[in-house]
This record gives structure tokens, sequence and C-alpha cells, in this order.
């Protein structure tokens, strides 16, 4: 791709204390990218944000933003910044219309001016707008922060969770926001702990213990799983996973919702056998289907690889 | 400039819109000058005073018919046993015993010394002081009335005639109410504007000033200027109820109050600031601010006279900056001070003003 670089980091490192939070962090993104950072709480994702916001200062490494070094030249780059902390962080007692405007006058900007950057979103918490913040549901809220953040018209929009907490059509909704604006040619930046919304960024990177395991476009992250992978819907999940840990040439079996997904070096088993396995264990099974893997099984792919066992991914 | 005037009007905004708040700027003034004015003195009335007359003289009971007849004396209890005045004095059933001992006519008559003992209970030692120094003078009288009536041709070598300026009559609300005003002031400034950064720290709302281009003096300004001018209405609301309902001579120039009184906002309020800087939490900054406030507002002159403190004290008193404001606002209302009286003070306030604001201003960070 030959196209320009908006965020430019080269092992970045931060520690507190004796927890380190950014082990060497390197990546490049795109202008006008949606750049999905997925990862577990805890894996980095607010202290990489809060470098690039130019809230936090690095221990090592560097930084750029829109060429713009994050220590040294963060003045200039606070302009070009839309920023969306995890942690909802407008006035919950300013109205709607308040909260905008106050961050449209500190950022000298015109609201009428950029006002065709937000109304989508901004049409959807309007009836509201004389309701004081604190007094929205998490939906809006985020909505609202979002209006906030892009009012002064952001080269880069840095947001960090900004549908944790929030209801699955909110959820959607600004997603489809983001899709839009990806058309002004902002570039955003996106933490999210969600699997289903990594496949709607233009590339992702995996993050674990500050530390980036992969980082590709969805598909291509899809596609680089080295097993094959089987999707068995049985009576008793629990049950299956410990007996499928038992099954010769298994190489994981995790649980996913009601389902559970095994995987296996290609070729080496196939569905009958496992249908046959857990009905001789008495296991009384719905269905086995061979499944295409989807970030969540990279993911879990390529922590137990780094050694890394979590299960606080979460699954919507 | 802009962006100062937008900071100003979000924090009005949610400044009238917390009603405890508005509750607290109104409402400060009234009650404080009300209360503390009204009930904080230092005139003792009703002292309960026990009398252990051992003579039972017509003298004895003269010199005790002053203490029977005084309002500020009640007579709790009477007797010729001085061990049980003092029961009375370790229960706390009296505040005072007069013994008058067993030939106080005769030393009298004879021209001998006559003795009476005075004994306080002086487990709050200034009150213990007063209801001395009342004693003493009411037996001083007494004592004078004898010399006159037995030897009226023995005049005192030196005759004291005194007046007491600025406060004639020494009345303790015209001493107090200015101090009160500066406390008001104080408390205003020192906590509402260091208090609100904190606040914002503890919400979380700074992170998202902190990415805007906001440049640290405009915030820092952004904060002081709305609770300044809360702090200097308030002060107007002062003055005027000083005036109306307690009669306070303003003998000076109120513009020059007022003046003093925003310069010396500038000093606490940076105070305040530069504290909210340095803490996280409202807690840690709550304690901080009341650690000097009372070590400040103790050493500044409010209830005691800083002329009776130490000299390692009086150096103290250098940088707190409630004892210059004290002392100006005094002057100004109860003497009728001008600008050229008080000009020092200020200059100092001012340069004091100028280095804790802008310390508040370099020490605030964007960035962690």
């Amino acid at each position: 791709m030959a196209t320009e670089v908006s965020i430019h980091c080269e092992n970045l490192t931060k520690t507190y204390g004796s927890v380190t939070a950014l082990a060497g962090i390197s990546f490049k993104v795109s202008k006008g990218e949606i750049f999905g950072f997925i990862g577990p709480d805890g894996a980095g994702k607010t202290s990489l944000f809060r470098i690039l916001a130019t809230l936090l200062l690095p221990d090592n490494g560097t930084a750029s933003v829109e060429g713009l070094d994050v220590v040294n030249d963060y003045k200039k780059l606070r302009h070009l910044l839309g920023y969306m902390p995890g942690r909802f962080s407008l006035y919950q007692d300013l109205s709607v219309a308040e909260n905008l405007q106050f961050f449209a006058g500190i950022f000298k900007a015109d609201i009428n001016e950029n006002y065709y950057l937000i109304r989508d979103i901004y049409e959807q918490i309007a009836p509201f707008a004389r309701r004081r913040a604190g007094k929205l549901s998490g939906g809006m809220k985020q909505k609202l922060a979002l209006c906030c953040a892009l009012i002064h018209k952001p080269v880069v929009l840095i947001l960090d969770e900004p549908t944790t907490g929030v209801d699955a059509i909110s959820r959607q909704e600004f997603w489809e926001m983001l899709i839009r604006l990806k058309q002004e040619h902002i570039t955003i930046l996106v933490a999210t702990p969600y699997m289903d919304e990594a496949v709607l960024c233009d590339r992702v990177a995996l993050i674990q213990h500050g530390e980036i395991m992969a980082i590709d476009t969805p598909e291509n992250i899809t596609l680089a799983y080295p097993y094959q992978l089987f999707r068995i819907k049985s009576s008793n999940t629990l049950n299956t996973i410990r007996l499928m840990k038992e099954f010769e040439g298994i190489l994981s079996a995790e649980m996913f919702g009601d389902t559970v997904h095994v995987s296996a070096e290609k070729g080496r088993i196939n569905a009958n056998a496992i249908i046959k396995y857990l009905s001789e264990k008495g296991m009384k099974v719905t269905a086995v289907s061979e499944a295409d893997p989807g970030i969540e099984d990279c993911f879990i792919h390529l922590m137990k690889r780094s050694g890394v066992v979590s299960n606080k991914i979460k699954t919507p | 400039m802009r962006t100062i005037f937008y900071i100003v009007q979000k924090e009005f905004i949610q400044v009238f819109r917390n009603r405890m708040m508005v509750l607290i700027i109104f409402l400060m003034p009234v009650i404080q000058l009300l209360i503390l004015s009204f009930a904080v003195t230092y005139e003792i009335k009703e002292i309960r005073l026990y009398i252990t007359d051992n003579d039972n003289s017509v003298s004895s009971r003269s010199l005790l018919r002053q203490f029977k007849s005084s309002p500020f004396y009640r007579i709790t209890g009477e007797g010729n046993n001085a061990a049980e005045g003092m029961e009375n004095i370790r229960k706390g059933k009296v505040h005072q015993m007069i013994c008058i001992l067993p030939g106080f006519e005769e030393n009298l008559v004879n021209g001998a010394p006559a003795r009476v003992q005075v004994i306080n209970d002086a487990i709050n030692g200034s009150a213990a002081a007063l209801m001395n120094a009342y004693t003493v003078s009411i037996i001083g009288n007494y004592n004078a009335g004898i010399i006159a009536e037995t030897a009226p041709e023995a005049q005192p070598a030196v005759k004291i005639n005194w007046l007491y300026w600025f406060n004639p009559e020494l009345d303790y609300k015209t001493y107090m109410i200015p101090g009160i005003l500066v406390l008001l002031v104080t408390i205003i400034g020192m906590f509402l504007a260091g208090m609100n950064v904190v606040r914002e720290k503890e919400i979380g709302t700074i992170e998202q000033i902190n990415v805007t281009p906001i440049k640290k003096y405009q915030f820092i300004a952004g904060k002081l200027i709305p609770f300044w001018i809360i702090a200097l209405f308030d002060l107007a609301a002062g003055l005027l109820m000083a005036r109306l309902f307690f009669d306070i001579p303003i003998l000076g120039n109120i513009p020059l109050i007022f003046l003093v009184a925003s310069v010396y906002l500038i000093v606490v309020m940076g105070l305040g600031l530069f504290i909210s800087t340095i803490t996280n939490t409202q807690q840690q900054s709550m304690f901080m601010a009341w650690f000097f406030l009372v070590i400040f507002i103790l050493m500044s002159g409010l209830f005691t006279p800083v002329e009776s403190m130490p000299q390692w004290a009086k150096n103290i008193n250098v940088i707190n900056p409630i004892a210059y404001f004290i002392r100006m606002i005094r002057m100004i209302m109860l003497k009728g001070s001008d600008f050229p009286d008080i000009v020092n003070p200020l200059i100092y306030l001012t340069f004091y003003g100028i280095t804790i604001l802008s310390l508040a201003v370099w020490r605030y960070r964007k960035t962690t």
C-alpha cells in the first residue's frame, strides 16, 4: 500500500513500577484507515492510546501522529486529535448542547461549519439536547462523546473502547458512524474487547500483555489460522469441552457461547469421528460442523502460542 | 481570551446548576455574619459566683452587695465554709469563688490591708482571665470608695484618663466582623477553585480537557475568574450586612476594600489552585488546604493579637496572607486608612499572588 502514514510508533515502552503496560510496540497506521486494537483488559491499549493522545509520556521509543512527535510537538498535535477516553469524560452536569458548545468553543471550532461531520449521530441525540449528559443512557453518552471529539474536525480520532457497556443496537449505529467518517479521510484508531467489531476494521492489531501478537487485515488474520476448526453443539457444553480435550489429535477446545470450538491439525480428524466419539461417551450431540475461524479463534490461538491463557475476551 | 471565556461560562453554568453550591454561596455570608458575630464574643455574662464570707460584717456585706447587684454575676452559693466553695468549683457548678477572710472590717478600720481571695476556674484560660479582671475591677472600685471616704485628702499621684480610639466602646462586633468577612472570602477563595480542579481530576473530565489545545494559563484563569467574582460578590453582601444590621462603621474607601480583597483573593485562590495541582483527590486537597487554613487563621490575629506572639511566630506571619488582609481591612474599615497607609502590604500581597499563581500554572500538568 503506497498510502501516507498517519500514525507511526517505534518500539514504545511504558512501565508502571513492576507492571509492564507496553513492551516495545511498533506499528504504522495509514491515513484514513480504521485501525483496531483488539485485546483483553490490561493488554496495554489504554496506555498506548494515552501516549498517542499526548496525555502520557512513554518510557522509551518514539511515536508520531501526522508527522508530529507526541512528546515534542504535543501542542500542535492537540489541534489535530480527537480523543475519547474509555471512561465517560464529558461534563455530566452540562446539557448535551452545552457540552458540544463548550468543546467547540475551546477548540475555536464553528459548530455549523463542522456540523456535517456529526450530523448523523447528533440527530439521534438532538431530541435530548437540553438533557444533562449525566442523565443519558450509555449509548447516548458515547454518541455525545464522539460528537464532542469530532466537532473540531480532527485529522486523527482515538477511541478507547467506545462501545464498552453499550447496547448492541447502539454499538452497531456507532460503528456505522465510524465507517462513514472514514470517507472524510479521518484516521480512526479504536480499541475494543469485542471480537465482532474487529472485522469492521480495515486492519487490526491483536495485543496482549503490552505486545502486538499480529497485525493484519481481519481476513488475513483469519486466513493465517493454521488449523482446522470444528463447531460442536451439544447438550452439555462443559462436559463436551472436558471430553474433547481427551480426544486424540485435538489441539484446543474452547467455549463460544453455547457451542464448543475445537481445533486440530488439518486433515487429522473429521466431524463424523467427533460425533462418534462423543456419542460413545454418552453425550447428546446436536450438530458438528467444520467452521471458518473467527478473530477470536485466532486470538486464542496466538495467545496460547505466546504461552498465556486468558479468558477475558468478551463475546457479545 | 475567548477560550478563557468559554471555561468561565462553563464554570458558572455548573455552579448555578448545583443547588447545594448556590445555597452555600448565598447563605454563607449571611450565616457566618449572623452566627459568628452574635455568638462569638469575649464578653462574659452570668458568672456563677460562690461567696464565702468569714467576716460577716457591714464592710464585707457592702463589698459583696456590689457583686450581687452586678448583671454579670449570678450568686449560686453563699456560706462561711471555703471548702464547700472549692467543692463547687471542682464540680464545675461555679466559675469563681470570693473568700473574705475573718478580720476584714477590723483591718480596714485599723488601716491594715484587708484581704480578699478570688479563686477562678481556669479550665478556659481566657474566660478565667476575663472573670478575674471583672472581679478585680469591682473590688478596685470598692477600694477607691473606701479611700475617698476615710482619707479624702489622699488623691492618687497619677490620674489616668483613657480613650479607645477607632472602637470607642470596645465593641467586640466592630472588631470581629471585618475578620469574619476575611474568613468568608478566604474559605471561598481557598476551596472552591482548587476543589473544582481536583473534582475534574476525580471524575476524569480533565482527560478530555487535557487533549484540547487549552493553554495552562487559560485553564487556571478559567478556574480562577468565576470564583473570584463569586467571592467578591459575597464580600459585597457581607459588607452590606455589616453596615445595615450591625452598624459597623466603614470609615475607609469601599473601592479600596475591594481592591485589597481582589489582590488578596488571587493569593488564596493561587494557593488553593497550587494545592489542586499537587493532589489527585478532593480528600487530599481538602486536608492540605485545611492544614494551611487553620494555621493561617489562628496566627492571623483574628482571634488573638499578633503583637502577643513570640518573634518566630511573627516571622512566620510574613507568609500568612490572612494576616495581611485582616490588618488592612481593619485599618480601612475602622480607622479609615487610605491607599498610602496600606500600599506596602498591598505591594507585598501582589507579589505574593503573582508568585503563587505562576507556581500553580507551572505545576499544572496536562501530561502524566
